[in-house]
């Protein structure tokens, strides 16, 4: 079966984002870039699948400007077969994306959509909930297991008390968690036949969707610092402190 | 103008931050109505309806949303929202599940995770790992928010809301539950508890957690964990505090064995009063620590446990 991985372009993870001057942003500019670390695992699962023989195509596809075709090949070095780029400037609402998505879903028919469960500089969260809602299908969010089973994929969930197992008949959503894999290193191999493996870009304005946007973004803040505050030498001083200054404990 | 909230529970007990997130909604609007959905929920049902400043409970019990499958409880909101202009749902496991799903079904978009209300239409939310705080304006006629239920108050329980049973039932057949594997532990829940003691890397093993349960028990704190420990395999997943985790701010937060990485410290940076007990003096965790005692956490722990 075919498996569809939408990954995103975010800043690096150890990164600490600085907010610009006007309030209007973040300032990525001359910030280290990555593959957000869940769509990571989302690539790492769906090659994993098909080294069991269970998947036959893996597509990748991303939505952004020219500088996401990165992402997008470090994805095909990973194992994906070939890539598709959703060609915008605009940054884009989760809901904006899922219908785009939507559109290369009905293009393509994959059997399982694997997503990451939130990106990192956003974290809405939102975006593989959104593209099962409009495709109709079944969802596996926060998957840390995927088992694929004839025409249903059974999906262990991080949910809040521990973990629940569903059943979903295929074809499905899944957004995957932290746990689920340890993505591979590309090796330069890999590497050197990614830069081969097809990379369809396509324009968002040819997809005749509608993507005005539906939040507007007022303004960015950093968020209060927090005092710093004091070592203390001994477990004796620090018990003293919580009881009498802080007053946490009694 | 009416608002809905989803209320968060195991089909026997409320859960606490569904009070928070009836605050939330009372700073939009007054007219407050809870949905129940679940199975056998009446125990629910009842506490849901003393919450003050809610004026109507629906319930939905029935077998089909016993799990609260995304599938299902999506089709069940969506049929009731034609008369809200505002629905909402603690960000927690269940509603980031479902309710990116009613969004996209009402065409609308989500803000996710909202930590303060401008307006009706204007929220303030964390982005980028809680690193930088957005302020969003949604446009769409129909608000779908979830809310960091740590942000807000807990609403009182004195009320008495009108309780009204909802009779159309939405199987969407696609999904079933298989089995849950639940984390049994008879302390507080880590998302509600005042107090929170963690542990890291630093902890070595997952028998050197139990270093962590005497001080826990005596200050009535639950045990929380960081990615590096769940990834070691020393604790369970449901025990991460952090950007993919659980998101705390409880009175006092103790950091043991912690380096203080940004996604750690995106869970956590809100607490009141936060300790750091680390043998690195550099560890990053004490630049937001309110008192850091450079120390072994093997000497230390005893120790504190013993004069507490």
């Amino acid at each position: 079966m075919k498996v569809l991985v939408p990954i995103k372009r975010v800043i690096d993870y150890n990164v600490k984002v600085r907010v610009k001057a006007d309030n209007s942003d973040v300032d990525l500019t001359n910030t280290k870039m990555a593959i957000n670390p869940f769509c990571e695992i989302a690539v790492e699962e769906a090659v994993r699948l098909k080294e069991a023989g269970t998947v036959t195509e893996i597509i990748v596809v991303s939505v952004g400007d020219k500088t996401c075709q990165e992402q997008l090949r470090t994805a095909l070095a990973l194992g994906a077969d070939r890539a598709i780029q959703i060609e915008t400037d605009e940054s884009l609402d989760a809901l904006n994306i899922a219908k785009l998505l939507q559109k290369v879903v009905e293009e393509e028919q994959p059997q399982l959509v694997i997503l990451g469960k939130q990106s990192i500089d956003s974290d809405n969260n939102q975006t593989g909930q959104m593209l099962a809602a409009l495709t109709g299908m079944s969802q596996g969010t926060f998957a840390s297991e995927v088992v694929v089973d004839g025409d249903k994929v059974n999906v262990t969930r991080e949910v809040d008390g521990g973990l629940q197992t569903l059943a979903l008949t295929l074809p499905a959503v899944v957004t995957t968690d932290l746990r689920l894999n340890e993505p591979r290193y590309a090796s330069l191999p890999n590497i050197m036949k990614a830069k081969r493996k097809p990379l369809d870009v396509k324009p968002a304005a040819d997809f005749g969707i509608n993507l005005t946007a539906r939040t507007s973004l007022l303004k960015v803040t950093p968020p209060a610092e927090r005092q710093a505050g004091i070592m203390v030498g001994s477990i004796d001083e620090l018990i003293e402190k919580l009881k009498t200054e802080a007053k946490v404990i009694s | 103008m009416s608002i809905l909230v989803y209320a968060e529970h195991d089909n026997t007990e409320l859960k606490a931050d569904t009070l928070k997130t009836v605050t939330a909604a009372l700073k939009i609007g007054s007219d407050v109505h809870l949905l129940v959905a679940g199975a056998n929920c009446q125990s629910v049902v009842e506490q849901a309806a003393k919450v003050t400043g809610v004026t109507k409970v629906l319930v939905a019990d029935n077998a089909a949303y016993e799990h609260q499958l995304a599938e299902n409880v999506s089709a069940l909101v969506l049929e009731l929202a034609a008369d809200y202009d505002t629905i909402m749902a603690t960000a927690l496991t269940t509603g980031k599940n479902f309710v990116p799903r009613v969004a996209a079904l009402l065409d609308v978009a989500q803000i996710s995770d909202i930590i303060d209300v401008e307006s009706a239409d204007t929220f303030v939310r964390p982005i980028y790992a809680g690193n930088a705080i957005a302020t969003v304006k949604s446009l769409d006629v129909k608000k779908v928010l979830t809310v960091r239920a740590t942000a807000f108050d807990a609403a009182d329980t004195d009320g008495s809301a009108e309780v009204v049973t909802l009779s159309n039932v939405t199987d969407a057949g696609i999904s079933s539950h298989v089995k849950d594997e639940l984390t049994v532990s008879a302390r507080p829940d880590l998302g509600a508890a005042s107090i929170v003691i963690s542990g890291g890397r630093g902890m070595q093993n997952g028998e050197n957690f139990k270093l962590l349960d005497g001080i826990a028990d005596k200050l009535g704190a639950a045990i929380g964990a960081s990615r590096a420990a769940v990834d070691a395999g020393f604790v369970p997943n449901d025990m991460q505090v952090g950007q993919t985790g659980k998101i705390v701010a409880p009175d006092l937060y103790i950091a043991v064995g912690i380096s203080g990485a940004i996604q750690h410290l995106a869970g956590m940076k809100d607490s009141k009063v936060i300790v750091a007990i680390n043998k690195d003096p550099e560890a990053p965790i004490f630049q937001v620590a309110d008192y850091g005692l450079e120390a072994d956490l093997f000497d230390a722990l005893p120790e504190l446990e013993a004069k507490l």
